[in-house]
């Protein structure tokens, strides 16, 4: 047994050192990586929204101006929004994923070490260019005519509009290794209707990022030409539309606030079965919930585009179609409470953040079914109301999950419990902080006050509200540095903990905390939907069934059907590699270049068709153990 | 009691909500009526939903139970049971908010105009033109819009140049002006008062410094304004307003701005024919009072950076000479 | 790198005060002059004009706004001269160009000095100086978004301020 662990661990092991840091491959590596990158750029994004309160917090004030204050928001929007929260939520899939169904790596691995590489780049691109002044200031939409050359002079949306390009690149590597992961990696006898629900709401995710991302790069590469070479796509007056913009960029738009809220529903369902120590009720309802949902996001854009101008009718639909996509939803909701309800709840800190996401996101949900009616949203449309909307479903909806998510898989990351005492304070300075913030934000927007304002007049009634988000701004950014103290403090002196220290059923947990670099010593065999809750008495831990036929003496997986998960074949993953960071480098060159100069895309492709071929080149592994043939 | 003390702020917070220039709770038009109807049912049901899941939540946490097993209580007969008759409910009530909703936005888009106004937006100002069938009866002003109570207005919406979006909270919903493309906005009010508008997309630096003066006000009062609008500029009195004239017509001032009967014919800025009648100054920035006009005059950028008049030089007296006259265009 | 960011700094600066009156500079229109050379070069002011994105921009705006388009076209030239080629009457540095603009010249330039601030006038010869391809194609707005007119200002071959009028350089005929 140790000889065959001897084996696995000099196949899957990374190179020492810095070397081994670049070069690795294994998916909990560039995960963890990954998650980090992104937890600094909530921080950064959060600290920018700090400073706006503090210039909204008083009528007619002078902290920061209109040109600074639009940069800030601009930026706020977009890092929150392409560089912290679909990247974490992909991150988190990218390490669980492949435990979840039993498999040793993801699929694409130097894709997927390309894709965090393109990531950082991108994200270090746009914060250089936000210090040197060359931030983006039409807003993280991006409405041309503003966002044209014409209104919008110089670099700034030039930059913003690339960083889109390398955001999208990212994630759209991550979606297509998770679909792949998930349709061909399952450990045998893993059905479809045995998949836990998180990996069905990452496949579900995945296929939306897939659809949706090139709607926002066509979107944005229509404003690049525009802006660098004089095309006509938004000119209405040579024949092109502001308004086609708009559809591109909503198209994508909607999808992607629930392709960062979908993730969040697996997380809470993972946490609530965990914690009720029941299976989740009524699986199969709620897996048609997630496609349906997924489904469904694609036919709800022109809700952001009600005060358009749009036909009536049209708009009418939107609506209709806008409010359906509550039933899934509301589904959901009641299943999980369901479970809760029927099963032995335990209130531990990732719990509470479930319960925290039910008295937000339920709230901003009614909101979004308010803001979904034509005639309400002519009046909420792009006012404080919206902003207070957003926030809920998306820090009620998808960071408190995602945080709980963190309290609850950071023991299998690291080995290490988070502290629980600090976790309750976090979870409470931030709740209450939260609702400080937002909730008087639904009054301003029924007040008057339009969103995206660097200061406003005294004596509308607005100064107590936006005084009292200020400092429950505050409150918030106190509760971010407990979480950080938290993690720093818990990675080095934290707890050990055990490879299952919450009593959870999926594979995720039938190894160690944190898993070797080949995740399990053998690849498991399921029989049902939850592997460790096999024994209906309650004794969680039996032996596992395994199978044997795997190499161990080199990167080797095992691919199943589709749907049954019958295993198919057998199949060599790649050793560590430098190419996935060369070729991420000279695709940023290539990327920064062509926002000066259109030519940059002729001579950047050339190091990029070099690295890249470099990178596929059909070589044999010679890296790895090889036995006799 | 202590929590109720705590309370008052947020009590005096709603209080000052239902009662704002700029505030759709206190609706004064029958588009901004439609549209609270449904406003008072959604918060209504929505919260009544809301607290029944909070409840349910609190059921499920509290409650005393048996021993739960691990399998197989996916197929409870009861359970299931409840959660289509959920769907159901939720289904219906969805429905019938799709339902209001559409009924609600049909009486937003109809009416016979009494009255047309064209609203021109730009950065950061509103274009206000009052349209009539006799080109004679056509006039420009700038920043204000005032209608008479209970007659329809339509408002015809364009862009000057980015995207803007008309609202008057009280008096109807928000409408985008597009540039390219022209929309229009139905307002039938029903109460006199002072409201105000503001941009509500995002359109570059002064984004925040962009609202609207409306004024309803009887049928009588309306048509004495507009008279009074429709005359050419009042020719300056004194010595000082006279000389005011002249710097105005020879400077900097009449290649951007037009005062109707004088030779200052700029397209630039907004019309200021009537400049004294209005209540504000640089689209809401100011009140229109002579203090703000010398040191708008003075410094623009420093009300309202970024916007489109420059700071010219001039000596203190020819900038007095220039506020008499301006505060003499009534 | 620290040169680059800091250039970058000032292309995306957007200022709304201009330097006090009176600062400009007073260049050489011709090389025909009496007594000691006159300053050749161009002022830091005018630099700071041109090399900025926002105040070219803002020139494109005052084109259209005072209808430089009636006599200048859109650049191509009409009742007046073309702005976009290379020949340059009284010069075809910024600060040539801004002393033609508030000075006036014969034959039916207006003198704009009063007319329009001086900060409008430096924004004014930025932009001309745009449509002659001789700003740097990071600060150049690409298109107008109005209907088309020029090719777009990011693509435009950098024309010579060198040469004169062509007209004022060949010889009378015989």
């Amino acid at each position: 047994m140790s000889a065959r662990v001897d084996l696995l661990e000099r196949s899957w092991a990374d190179r020492p050192g810095f070397i081994g840091w670049v070069t690795t491959v294994d998916h909990k590596r560039v995960a963890r990586r990954y998650i980090a990158t992104a937890l600094v750029f909530f921080v950064l994004a959060g600290v920018l929204a700090l400073v706006m309160r503090t210039q909204l917090g008083m009528s007619e004030n002078r902290l920061i101006g209109p040109d600074q204050y639009n940069q800030m928001f601009s930026m706020h929007g977009s890092a929150m929004m392409f560089l912290f929260a679909v990247p974490i939520m992909e991150a988190v899939a990218v390490y669980v994923v492949p435990l979840m169904v039993g498999t040793r790596n993801i699929s694409f691995p130097r894709l997927n070490a390309f894709s965090y590489w393109i990531y950082l780049f991108g994200g270090v691109m746009i914060f250089i260019a936000f210090v040197l002044d060359i931030g983006p200031e039409a807003g993280w939409t991006g409405y041309v005519p503003l966002s044209s050359s014409d209104f919008s002079p110089g670099k700034r949306t030039d930059f913003w509009a690339q960083m889109i390009t390398f955001t999208e690149v990212a994630a759209l590597c991550v979606a297509v290794e998770i679909v792949a992961t998930v349709m061909t990696m399952r450990a045998p006898g893993m059905t479809l209707s045995r998949i836990p629900l998180f990996v069905w709401s990452m496949l579900v995710t995945s296929f939306m990022v897939i659809f949706a991302m090139p709607a926002v790069m066509l979107a944005s590469s229509f404003l690049i030409t525009d802006r660098l070479v004089g095309t006509q796509f938004y000119n209405a007056a040579e024949g092109g539309d502001p308004l086609l913009w708009q559809h591109l960029f909503w198209f994508f738009g909607h999808p992607e606030v629930y392709i960062i809220f979908m993730p969040a529903l697996g997380m809470i369902s993972s946490i609530v079965e965990t914690f009720s120590r029941r299976p989740i009720f009524a699986y199969t309802p709620m897996v048609m919930a997630l496609v349906a949902t997924g489904f469904l996001a694609f036919g709800l854009w022109v809700h952001h585009m009600f005060a358009t101008g749009l036909p009536p009718m049209g708009n009418s639909f939107y609506t209709a179609a806008s409010m359906m996509i509550a039933v899934p939803s509301g589904l959901q909701i009641f299943c999980w409470i369901a479970t809760i309800a029927t099963g032995r709840p335990r209130f531990a800190v990732p719990m509470l953040f479930v319960m925290g996401f039910f008295a937000l996101f339920v709230l901003g949900g009614l909101t979004g079914v308010m803001l979904a009616s034509v005639p309400l949203d002519l009046q909420v449309h792009d006012t404080y109301f919206v902003v207070a909307h957003f926030h809920y479903v998306l820090i009620g909806g998808a960071v408190f999950p995602l945080m709980g998510a963190l309290y609850f898989w950071f023991p299998k990351m690291t080995g290490r419990m988070l502290g629980e005492t600090l976790g309750r304070w976090q979870f409470w300075l931030f709740f209450i902080g939260f609702n400080v913030t937002f909730f008087p934000m639904h009054l301003l927007g029924l007040m008057g006050m339009p969103r995206r304002v660097y200061t406003y007049q005294a004596g509308l009634g607005w100064d107590l509200p936006n005084l009292v988000a200020t400092l429950g701004s505050y409150l918030m950014a106190i509760s971010v540095l407990v979480l950080v103290f938290n993690l720093w403090r818990s990675v080095r002196r934290g707890e050990p903990a055990p490879d299952d220290p919450w009593g959870a059923p999926d594979l995720l947990w039938a190894t160690t905390s944190p898993p070797p670099s080949y995740n399990f010593e053998r690849m498991p065999v399921v029989t049902g939907r939850h592997p460790l809750w096999v024994n209906a008495d309650g004794d969680p831990r039996i032996d596992l069934p395994v199978l044997d036929g795997v190499r161990d003496d080199r990167r080797e997986v095992l691919l199943s059907t589709p749907v049954d998960a019958i295993p198919v074949c057998r199949w060599a993953l790649p050793d560590p590699s430098i190419w996935p960071l060369w070729s991420a480098l000279a695709l940023t060159v290539l990327f920064v270049w062509s926002i000066f100069d259109q030519w940059g895309v002729v001579w950047g492709a050339i190091p990029a068709a070099i690295t890249f071929t470099i990178w596929f080149w059909p070589k044999r592994s010679d890296v790895s153990l090889r036995s006799d043939e | 009691m202590k929590p109720m003390r705590a309370l008052l702020p947020v009590f005096a917070m709603l209080l000052a909500a239902c009662g704002g220039v700029q505030s759709s709770l206190a609706p004064a038009a029958d588009q901004s009526k439609a549209i609270d109807h449904v406003w008072q049912v959604m918060v209504w049901a929505c919260s009544t939903i809301y607290l029944f899941t909070l409840g349910a939540l609190a059921w499920a946490i509290w409650r005393r139970r048996a021993i739960a097993t691990r399998e197989g209580v996916s197929r409870d007969p009861m359970l299931s049971r409840a959660l289509f008759a959920w769907v159901v409910l939720v289904v219906g009530l969805l429905t019938w908010f799709v339902a209001i909703s559409f009924l609600a936005d049909r009486r937003l888009h109809g009416g016979t105009p009494d009255l047309e106004v064209r609203i021109t937006a730009k950065q950061w100002w509103w274009q206000v033109e009052y349209l009539s069938p006799e080109p004679a009866r056509q006039f420009i002003t700038a920043n204000e819009l005032r209608l008479p109570r209970d007659r329809t207005a339509r408002i015809e919406l364009r862009s000057g140049d980015v995207i803007h979006s008309f609202w008057v909270p009280s008096l109807s919903g928000k409408e985008d002006l597009i540039p390219g493309y022209t929309n229009a906005v139905f307002i039938t009010p029903r109460r006199d008062g002072s409201f105000r508008g503001q941009c509500a997309e995002f359109c570059g630096l002064q984004h925040a410094h962009m609202a609207l003066d409306v004024q309803v006000t009887d049928e009588a009062t309306f048509r004495s304004w507009v008279s009074q609008q429709l005359r050419p500029a009042s020719s300056p009195v004194t010595a000082s307003a006279l000389r005011g004239a002249e710097l105005f017509n020879t400077t900097a001032c009449a290649s951007c701005h037009t005062v109707r009967g004088t030779p200052a014919g700029g397209r630039v800025g907004p019309d200021l024919t009537h400049l004294a009648s209005r209540r504000t100054l640089a689209a809401g920035a100011l009140p229109m009072r002579r203090d703000d006009l010398s040191k708008w005059l003075d410094d623009p950028q420093h009300p309202k950076p970024g916007n489109l008049m420059p700071a010219v030089p001039l000596s203190p007296d020819d900038s007095n000479a220039i506020v008499d006259y301006l505060m003499g265009l009534k | 790198m620290a040169a680059l960011a800091m250039s970058a700094c000032e292309r995306e600066r957007r200022a709304f005060h201009s330097a006090p009156e009176g600062t400009h500079p007073r260049p050489a229109l011709t090389d025909f002059q009496p007594g000691s050379a006159m300053t050749q070069g161009v002022s830091d002011t005018g630099l700071a004009y041109e090399r900025n994105a926002y105040h070219i921009n803002q020139g494109s705006r005052w084109y259209r706004a005072f209808n430089c388009n009636g006599c200048h076209g859109n650049g191509g030239g009409s009742i007046g001269p073309a702005l976009m080629d290379d020949q340059w009457r009284y010069g075809g540095n910024i600060d040539q160009i801004h002393a033609s603009i508030v000075d006036g010249r014969p034959n039916g330039m207006p003198a704009w000095r009063g007319k329009i601030t001086d900060m409008q006038a430096w924004q004014l010869s930025a932009y001309v100086r745009a449509l002659s391809g001789n700003v740097s194609k990071a600060a150049a707005p690409s298109r107008r978004d109005a209907i088309t007119s020029t090719p777009p200002l990011t693509q435009l071959p950098r024309q010579s301020t060198d040469a004169g009028d062509a007209s004022a350089q060949q010889p009378p005929p015989q």
